[in-house]
């Protein structure tokens, strides 16, 4: 897993995306790149067209203009499924965890190990014995791989953990299937200081792994602690893209209302 | 929560402070019962106490209450409920409901009733023709919930009047066809002779033994231990009691070997982990890229499947198929003992073995009633009560296991 990629120039890359919403312009040509180990942040008030990005990078909504190229190469993402097959993997705000199963079926959901129950013969789901023990070691081993060490234990139901242990699952299950770019939804937007400190930590390892991520927050303090590059969508298009350590959080915060950077209106 | 010590990640030391884990770790059973009780998540345990608080109270009451002869008795007629809340428990998990449940074991009753006698088809092509219509029955149900997407409960309520009209019509004018066939009437007039029995209860204690002490980790170890010696006391008491009578009943053993055979498909294979995930996240599940489709049709056709089998039983056990065959309270009680039993009815928690205790339940409450000679009506408020205080445990629990989340 986590495979470093020979291609050098940025892994994921968009150029005017255009997508409508039948009168609704929701990305007028939007850019957008990211690059393996670098984490970049997605920023953008409510209505920027953040959201319509972020499911046309997770192959949800198909794009009416532009390109899309990964490692190099144009691609189509017209399910989510294409993108997963990719190395693109979104964690949504929600999570998508189920409650009353333990982490690793959670890990595992829709891709489970197993072995085949009928001397070999292939019946479809009812005939696959799950393997539990190769589940749980390599649930394991992929949350040892990321440092989790808030999960002690990995049979543990999901229903039990804190928001922060809960958004570790969900990140260390999108990252364990040889993905490249991991887009995380405003993952500490229900979390205490604690836990979101514990996330923040997961991020940059994600990030000294290879993994190009996208953080889509509204909490600029993060952003300007985990960011390399900070990204500004205001009316459907990229309006800002700068290095962390070439702006202010009052200089993003003016390109996401519009104001200039003195406070005044534009 | 426990932890294992042979297995943890071992965490290099990182230069920044990891946070603490959450919580203090300790091992054993006590904590694992603690944790569970703090969760909500109970599962069969209160089932399991009151049936030994009502067999207690019955014997203490009217000591033939665990007679072998009573108890033989009450176990053949729990067979039928506890045959169709199979069926329930598996529409349960996946977070719908079955109210046609009665109406398809009906249906699926007159159908072996007419082809048997009216047709004089032979008795395991009717059999096969009426498992046959259970499982599309409940194919369809599961098939219009897939496609249009009405709520089942809806569904399922405009099949128990539907199949209902439908038993009525195939059964005619005669209201009530008789079943004379042997081979149906073995089904529930047998027993197991008693050396076979014991027999039985030891290669199952024992395979029971083998398969939870393999797959448990050294921590859950004491627990798997403590569970089989549970399970082999209560057999092998169980097994004593009856063949101090006739024996184990044939059907209760059929019973618990579907029983058996509907606890590896839900907890160990691919399907039964899907079935889980849907009832716990219909949305999570969607993503992960389960069908719900094709799931929730399975289901209900397995469902449907259940109805039909414990109709065999019915029609075997009233050596005949009527317009009452599956009416009443048949199909009330049989999501009574899904509930009892622990399934909740709020989708993906319980499992399969609450059909058997749920059922039990019910049976002993009726039975232990009968036996004190108390009128019909207690029966009625008393099963009634047991069913209200389930549904309040399996609500309070989910409660908790909400608040317990964040």
């Amino acid at each position: 897993m986590l495979t470093a990629s020979p291609y050098t120039g940025p892994l994921l890359q968009l150029s005017g995306v255009v997508k409508n919403f039948g009168a609704v312009r929701a990305l007028r040509g939007a850019d957008f790149e990211v690059s393996a180990g670098e984490v970049v942040a997605l920023c953008g008030d409510n209505g920027a067209g953040k959201s319509t990005l972020v499911k046309t990078i997770a192959g949800v909504h198909q794009p009416d203009g532009g390109s899309i190229r990964f490692e190099g190469k144009e691609v189509a993402l017209h399910s989510p499924d294409a993108a997963t097959d990719l190395g693109i993997a979104t964690v949504y705000q929600d999570l998508a965890l189920c409650d009353n199963l333990d982490i690793v079926s959670n890990m595992f959901l829709g891709r489970e190990l197993y072995r085949k129950a009928l001397f070999g013969l292939d019946i479809g789901a009812a005939g696959r014995l799950l393997d539990e023990s190769a589940m749980t070691g390599k649930a394991e081993q992929v949350l040892a791989d990321l440092q989790v060490t808030t999960v002690t234990d990995v049979r543990a139901q999901v229903a039990s953990l804190s928001g922060g242990q809960r958004q570790a699952v969900a990140i260390a299950r999108a990252v364990m299937w040889n993905s490249k770019v991991v887009v995380l939804d405003e993952p500490t937007a229900a979390l205490g200081v604690a836990q979101t400190e514990q996330v923040a930590q997961l991020i940059k390892r994600l990030r000294t792994q290879g993994l190009g991520v996208v953080l889509i927050s509204h909490d600029l303090h993060q952003v300007f602690e985990l960011a390399d590059r900070i990204d500004v969508l205001r009316f459907g298009a990229r309006s800002v893209s700068v290095r962390r350590a070439e702006t202010t959080p009052a200089a993003i915060v003016a390109a996401i209302t519009g104001a200039d950077a003195n406070g005044a209106a534009a | 929560m426990s932890i294992d010590k042979a297995t943890a990640p071992h965490a290099p030391a990182t230069s920044h402070a990891s946070p603490a884990p959450t919580e203090p770790e300790r091992t054993g059973p006590i904590t694992a019962l603690r944790g569970r009780l703090r969760r909500g998540d109970l599962g069969m345990l209160p089932v399991v106490v009151s049936l030994v608080l009502i067999t207690v109270f019955f014997t203490v009451q009217e000591p033939a209450f665990i007679s072998g002869r009573n108890l033989s008795n009450l176990i053949v007629q729990m067979t039928v409920t506890g045959t169709l809340a199979i069926g329930l428990v598996l529409v349960l998990l996946i977070g719908e409901i079955d109210l046609s449940a009665g109406s398809v074991l009906g249906t699926a009753a007159a159908v072996l009733g007419v082809l048997l006698t009216l047709h004089s088809w032979p008795w395991w092509a009717a059999i096969i023709a009426a498992l046959a219509v259970g499982t599309a029955i409940g194919a369809f149900h599961g098939a219009w919930r897939a496609i249009f997407g009405v709520p089942t409960f809806v569904i399922t309520l405009a099949g128990f009047l539907g199949w209902y009209g439908v038993q009525q019509h195939l059964l005619g004018s005669n209201g009530t066809i008789n079943v004379f066939d042997d081979h149906i009437a073995w089904l529930t007039s047998t027993y197991v002779p008693p050396a076979a029995g014991w027999a039985i209860a030891v290669v199952a204690v024992a395979t029971l033994a083998f398969v939870r002490l393999r797959s448990a980790r050294p921590s859950e170890r004491p627990r798997a231990l403590i569970a089989v010696a549970v399970v082999a006391v209560l057999a092998l008491l169980f097994v004593g009691v009856l063949n101090t009578y006739n024996g184990v009943p044939t059907v209760f053993l059929i019973l618990v070997a579907m029983i058996t055979v509907f606890d590896i498909l839900t907890r160990r294979t691919q399907f039964g982990r899907h079935i889980y995930a849907v009832g716990g996240s219909d949305e999570a599940s969607r993503r992960a890229g389960i069908s719900l489709r094709k799931i929730r049709i399975l289901v209900f056709a397995l469902a449907g499947f259940m109805a039909a089998v414990a109709a065999v039983i019915a029609v075997s056990r009233n050596q005949s198929a009527g317009t009452l065959t599956g009416g009443g309270t048949q199909m009330l009680e049989a999501i009574a003992a899904a509930v009892i039993g622990g399934t909740s009815l709020f989708g993906g928690r319980g499992t399969v073995w609450a059909a058997l205790f749920g059922a039990l339940v019910l049976a002993s409450v009726a039975n232990g009633i009968d036996l004190l000679g108390q009128p019909t009506d207690i029966k009625f408020i008393v099963t009634g009560l047991i069913l209200l205080v389930a549904v309040t445990i399996d609500a309070l629990s989910r409660r908790k296991s909400k608040s317990a989340t964040r």
